[in-house]
């Protein structure tokens, strides 16, 4: 098993009674819990239960209205930025760009300098890295993948994914879960926000139901043993 | 991440998608050769005359053109929520800042050169000073609009009307920018006066803002 239980290492991330408002709607209502590095967790939920909030906050994009949180063992999440890597929602990819030139751009905010990462993040994801069509011309499927290539180039130890599989065709999408089993297998951690939680059931290590702003049950997973693929990419 | 290289690297991007899409160059040409056109027709005025308006048709033509590239800057940066993939990296937040200003300076003095023999042709200008500081203040001048216009276009980026946003609140704080190249140009082109006191107020203004704003973007770009 490739997750560290939780009684013998430090958590990746601890939240402390994590509050967050929009005006007077709280998204988040004192979330506390604690995740152990080397796991892939599923937060599922219905809309509005918080999910993409709660990432959000861990990601730095939200100051929270209340609490505290730890993550990577800093309370700074910019000290800690180079370690996470985080899908959105939306793409987060520039149109007027294609493929390896938004992954170029990205990966130089990170200190990254060798197109070849950046071809093998895109082989990765199934897309091809001599494809020079513009992102604007890509189908949602396509964008999402890129959107999952930009994600983990930089090896992160730490993925936030939010929705990563939203209109990917299933087989696909089925295609990336198990890349992201073999990177958990890798020793990375992984949050991934889905409504397709079928599709993870397979590679999860455990799943994290939310709702109403609140983490109300935390399912484990047991994974049935599966042979070691050779290592998805060393940059992965 | 080195500053200098972030900052190269945003620079390059952006000028790689002005070049493709020349959004902002085009809608910047076509205002300022509206202005240009309209109020040489409104005025018909002589050589003499020209040389005591043109420092502030021009500027006023500059300044609400830049408008249109400054509100340009961040709507892509907005689309597909690019700007929160900047925000979750570790590169430095005035890194983002200096590239869209530098971006920003250099499609405003594309403008400016191409604009100016139009000036030329349509006002009869001919500088009874040094054109040498014409170029100065231009520079100054362009940056002084430039710097502010970025950092109050990201400001405003989050409000709903941003495009109403931007000229209510950049105007009132170039107006002692707007009066040093005013009256630098119209000083330069008559020859009635020095224009180094105007030139020194350019510099300092420069200065100043261009600190401030390197100073407080990071809160701007972070704010919710």
């Amino acid at each position: 098993m490739a997750g560290t239980s939780e009684s013998n290492s430090s958590p990746v991330i601890l939240l402390e009674n994590l509050v967050k408002f929009f005006g007077r709607f709280a998204a988040l209502r004192g979330i506390s819990a604690s995740f152990a590095p080397g796991r892939l967790y599923v937060v599922v939920g219905d809309n509005g239960a918080g999910k993409s909030t709660l990432l959000r906050v861990v990601a730095g994009l939200m100051e929270p209205s209340q609490g505290s949180f730890t993550i990577l063992g800093s309370r700074k999440v910019r000290e800690v930025a180079h370690r996470v890597g985080y899908m959105g929602h939306a793409p987060l990819l520039y149109d007027e760009l294609d493929g390896m030139e938004n992954l170029r751009y990205f990966a130089g905010l990170y200190g990254i300098h060798d197109d070849e990462i950046s071809r093998n993040a895109m082989r990765t994801v199934g897309l091809d890295p001599e494809l020079s069509r513009r992102v604007g011309q890509y189908s949602q499927g396509m964008r999402q993948r890129l959107s999952l290539a930009r994600a983990v180039l930089h090896n992160p130890e730490l993925m936030l994914l939010d929705e990563p599989f939203s209109n990917v065709d299933v087989r696909s999408a089925r295609d990336m879960a198990a890349v992201l089993g073999r990177v958990r297998d890798q020793g990375k951690t992984i949050f991934v926000v889905t409504h397709q939680a079928p599709l993870m059931e397979n590679v999860a290590d455990e799943f994290v139901h939310m709702s109403a702003g609140k983490i109300v049950a935390r399912e484990e997973m047991a994974r049935a043993a599966v042979a070691v693929d050779p290592p998805v990419r060393a940059s992965l | 991440m080195s500053t200098f290289g972030v900052t190269r690297s945003t620079l390059a991007k952006d000028l790689r998608m002005e070049w493709r899409s020349k959004d902002a160059i085009n809608s910047m040409l076509f205002f300022s050769l509206l202005v240009v056109v309209i109020f040489s027709f409104a005025f018909n005025p002589t050589a003499e005359e020209s040389r005591h308006i043109a420092g502030g048709l021009m500027w006023v033509a500059f300044l609400f053109a830049a408008v249109v590239a400054l509100n340009q800057t961040w709507a892509r940066e907005l689309r597909n929520q690019v700007l929160d993939a900047y925000r979750v990296s570790p590169a430095p937040a005035n890194s983002l800042f200096l590239a869209k200003a530098i971006g920003n300076f250099l499609f405003v003095v594309i403008l400016e050169c191409l604009m100016a023999p139009l000036f030329v042709v349509f006002y009869e200008l001919r500088s009874i000073g040094p054109v040498w500081q014409l170029i100065v203040v231009a520079l100054l001048g362009t940056w002084a609009l430039v710097v502010n216009g970025t950092f109050f276009a990201a400001l405003s980026i989050r409000t709903r009307n941003r495009e109403i946003m931007l000229p209510l609140i950049l105007f009132p704080i170039s107006i002692p920018a707007l009066l040093g190249m005013v009256d630098a140009t119209t000083s330069i082109l008559t020859g009635e006066a020095s224009p180094v006191f105007w030139i020194k107020l350019l510099t300092v203004y420069d200065i100043v803002f261009t600190s401030v704003c390197l100073l407080l973007f990071e809160v701007v770009l972070n704010a919710e």
